[in-house]
């Protein structure tokens, strides 16, 4: 990959541009820092909520015209918000790629949020949320959530609390987008085909006179120090049980992230959710047919989150044989370490996974992204070296650390039977 | 025929070999990365498949990496895992599908395997049950799955029971249960041969040396078992529409699938019908589906329609997720789309953004070793030519807004729709409540 670009203009836009020339395209994305996590109870959901009224238009690109407009010259274009992050993107080929500049900077002040839109995009949100509940396992996340963080803003949905958004109004949304919608707390990424110095001179020319305001106040709470096991059970109806075992992880500027990303990618592969058919965690609970699948998150966060393993239980199997099995995955851990082969496997699978992953400008352009929200820029251009440096003693060491019992948040989902729970 | 530019795969930049077995290798060179992907197929999908043992193609597919005469179950996954590739095998309808990616320094291995896998596999019993205890908890968790549900009641009203199209390619929780290794060997041993085979290989490789290693690893592979190519052709059409309902407990959202027999993919107005879903459920928003049903009603989150095109009739569908009170405003707003986009041909404002659309994002289709990989095995299975994305630019403005309104008229027949629904049961539970 080639260098990384960084300015800071006067008004506190942060800006990073990386060129990459193998095909004719450009990523350009729009990163600000507020996420579910600095949503106070009463507001939850309002940053997702916010996300989509920023496709409902300004004045000068009234909401239409840019799906036609993206969409006519051949692009991409979406948005994400996370838990930390309310992240805008669209790539385009090259020559194709002002529109979506001016679009961005137009609408980091001067998005609409229409009474009538609003109020129709409730339903809309709504049934996002509904779909989402059509998923047995979105209640078990959403429970497991709701044990792990009890003050901070992770222990809700992202999508938020149907209370919440039954009762937010158009001018609570516009009060967060008002707020948290500013330079200084926004970065501007560009990778692809283009000339360095002309993309910033591009970008200063569009965002230089957006008025400069101090960052927001993020509104966080810590969570307090956790004593001892919490266990939720949910039960929905259905025919297939899931357990999933969380821990406490550190965030992901920490050290000890990397630590335990390398021992992730020995439990259960590094790909997250696990094909890894030779992965320690496969081996425990799919080879001895306990489990149909089985997968793990460690998802960089800007604060502590969890480490979490979540298992598809098989017909006839029960949660309480999955727990026995991952426990003694981790005991067998905590004992033993792991070996220079398993290391190095988790060393050639990153490096493969960082060159599938940089053929897209708009993979390349997450990152940098992600990066910026994480606090540090170069935070993903260090990934791999970071994880390199891992050793099996620093495994060892997390494992006996991070994966202690009284940190654990168990979460179980038992199915009903259908029958009974259609009986009027 | 339009100038795309040198990037663009086509006949002069694309190494085709014919192997004497029958394997047809096609080699794209991309320097710009570190790595390679590996694509290919072969004829020895569900439809092949007795419907009683509906799954088999599938689960053939899916054990071929369980085991070989060469490496067993650890020693193949280890091999592949150790150097992070990737390599998987998929029953589709008409044919069994590879994918996979390695660094480029590991092409041969990834060669070396998939040609194990495809020729030799023994299907170890253990591995095998195993295999279909996985594939029987995700038909049973997807029997709780609003949105699975609608698409299967769509399916089966939509192609009669003596249609392979009727069956879904992992089968149902009784039709696998027939199934034995015994099974899966005997599927193999007829339906796996070189004939017919296509495998592309793109990445940071030169052309040479990929087809020697991929002759080396096939070029002697023989089946003489290997039956002619079967076709599927379109059912009778049905004479009315039909409303399957699917009612599941527990759940808070109600999904609907409709759909009707679309075009081939090698169809002639297979693009024509490709415009007319776009304007109808893609483009923008969702089409004017998305604009009618989410911008202007809020009904639903998501609302799209989407066109099959394979080797055989494949739906051409709209789907939706709705609240359970709102699927008959829902289902009513997608006919008048529909009525609309079958009696008046689109605007020319459609007709020049829908072509846009279409020709301006294949840089975007192009920019991953697998984004090329696809588009020249479709060029080369579906027998379009390998200058096809070279022409596809005056391919697509040629197409008319008459072209596109006959297309709509052809397959979009209110009459024959079938409008499948699966959501709670409200009535009951409201009264439960």
């Amino acid at each position: 990959m080639t260098q990384l670009t960084h300015h800071t203009l006067p008004n506190g836009l942060t800006i990073l541009l990386r060129e990459a020339h193998s095909a004719p395209v450009i990523s350009w994305w729009l990163a600000y820092r507020v996420g579910s996590r600095n949503e106070p109870t009463g507001l939850t959901g309002i940053s997702h909520w916010v996300e989509h009224m920023m496709f409902k238009g300004t004045e000068r690109f009234p909401a239409g015209m840019l799906d036609r407009e993206i969409d006519r010259a051949g692009g991409q274009w979406n948005a994400f918000t996370s838990m930390d992050a309310t992240k805008y993107f669209e790539t385009l080929p090259a020559g194709k790629i002002d529109i979506a500049m001016e679009a961005e900077a137009d609408r980091m002040t001067n998005a609409i949020f229409d009474p009538e839109e609003t109020e129709s995009e409730r339903t809309v949100i709504i049934s996002e949320r509904q779909g989402a509940e059509n998923q047995p396992t979105f209640w078990l996340q959403e429970e497991v959530r709701g044990a792990a963080f009890r003050v901070h803003g992770y222990h809700h949905e992202i999508i938020g609390d149907e209370a919440d958004l039954r009762a937010m109004t158009r001018d609570d949304l516009y009060h967060h987008y008002r707020r948290h919608y500013n330079p200084a707390n926004a970065a501007a990424i560009a990778v692809g085909a283009f000339d360095s110095d002309e993309m910033l001179a591009k970008i200063e020319r569009l965002f230089a006179s957006i008025e400069a305001s101090a960052a927001p106040a993020l509104f966080s709470r810590a969570e307090p120090a956790q004593s001892g096991e919490r266990r939720v059970v949910v039960e929905r109806p259905g025919k297939t049980a899931f357990f999933e075992l969380c821990h406490r992880a550190p965030a992901a500027d920490h050290e000890d992230w990397f630590k335990l990303q390398i021992m992730n990618a020995i439990l259960s592969g590094s790909g997250g959710a696990s094909d890894n058919k030779t992965s320690r965690l496969y081996r425990a609970l799919v080879k001895t047919e306990i489990a149909a699948g089985v997968g793990a998150w460690l998802t960089p966060t800007v604060d502590p989150y969890l480490y979490s393993i979540i298992v598809t239980l098989r017909d006839d199997r029960q949660p309480q044989e999955a727990e026995a099995a991952l426990l003694a995955e981790i005991a067998r851990l905590q004992a033993d370490g792991v070996s220079d082969a398993e290391l190095e496997k988790a060393r050639k699978q990153t490096r493969a996974a960082f060159a599938y992953s940089a053929e897209s400008v708009t993979e390349q352009a997450y990152g940098l992204a992600q990066s910026f929200i994480l606090g540090d820029v170069h935070w993903f251009d260090r990934y791999s070296e970071r994880l390199m440096a891992v050793s099996a003693e620093d495994v060892l060491e997390v494992a006996n650390r991070y994966l202690a019992p009284r940190k654990r948040v168990v979460g179980i989902l038992n199915p009903t039977d259908p029958a009974e729970e259609a009986t009027p | 025929m339009t100038d795309r530019g040198a990037s663009i795969p086509n006949s002069s930049n694309i190494a085709r070999a014919e192997l004497d077995n029958g394997i047809t290798l096609l080699v794209y060179e991309n320097p710009a990365v570190q790595s390679v992907n590996l694509m290919g197929s072969l004829h020895a999908g569900s439809i092949y498949e007795a419907p009683e043992k509906s799954g088999l193609a599938s689960l053939t597919a899916g054990a071929l990496m369980t085991g070989t005469a060469a490496r067993d179950f650890d020693a193949i996954h280890g091999a592949l895992e150790d150097v992070g590739a990737d390599l998987g095998f998929r029953g589709h309808i008409h044919k069994a599908g590879l994918s996979g990616k390695a660094l480029a320094e590991d092409l041969r291995l990834l060669l070396d395997v998939a040609a194990e896998a495809l020729r030799q596999p023994v299907f170890p019993a253990e591995h095998a049950e195993r295999l279909r205890g996985e594939r029987l908890t995700w038909l049973q968790y997807s029997s709780f799955d609003t949105r699975y549900r609608a698409a299967k009641a769509m399916r089966e009203a939509l192609y009669p029971a003596a249609h392979p199209y009727h069956y879904g390619t992992y089968g149902d929780e009784d039709s696998i249960a027939r199934i034995s290794v015994d099974d899966l060997q005997a599927f193999h041993e007829k339906h796996y041969g070189p004939q017919s085979m296509i495998l592309v290989i793109v990445g940071a490789v030169e052309a040479a040396d990929a087809i020697e290693l991929a002759t080396n690893a096939f070029g002697d592979w023989r089946n003489p078992a290997q039956p002619a190519v079967r076709q599927a052709t379109a059912p009778e059409a049905c004479s009315d529409g039909r409303r399957p309902t699917v009612f599941l407990p527990g759940k808070t959202q109600s999904d609907i699938s409709m759909g009707v027999i679309g075009p081939a993919r090698k169809a002639e107005d297979y693009l024509a019908a490709q415009l007319a879903n776009s304007v109808l459920g893609e483009f923008g928003m969702m089409g004017r589906i998305g604009k009618s049903v989410r911008e202007e009603k809020g009904l639903a989150y998501y609302a799209f329609s989407r066109l099959g095109g394979g080797h055989g009739p494949d739906p051409w569908t709209v789907s939706a997720g709705v609240n359970p009170e709102n699927v008959e405003l829902a289902i009513a707003s997608v006919l008048e789309e529909l009525e609309r986009l079958t009696t008046e041909a689109v605007s020319d404002e459609d007709l020049a953004d829908n072509q846009s659309y279409f020709t301006g994002r294949m840089p975007l289709r192009l920019e991953s070793n697998e984004g090329i990989a696809s588009h020249i095995h479709s060029m080369e299975s579906f027998n379009l030519g390998l200058n096809y994305l070279a022409k596809y630019d005056e391919l697509i403005t040629s197409i008319t807004k008459d072209d596109m309104l006959r297309a709509a008229q052809r397959y979009l027949r209110p009459e024959e729709m079938v409008v499948a629904v699966a959501g709670p049961d409200r009535e009951n539970s409201e009264a439960a409540d």
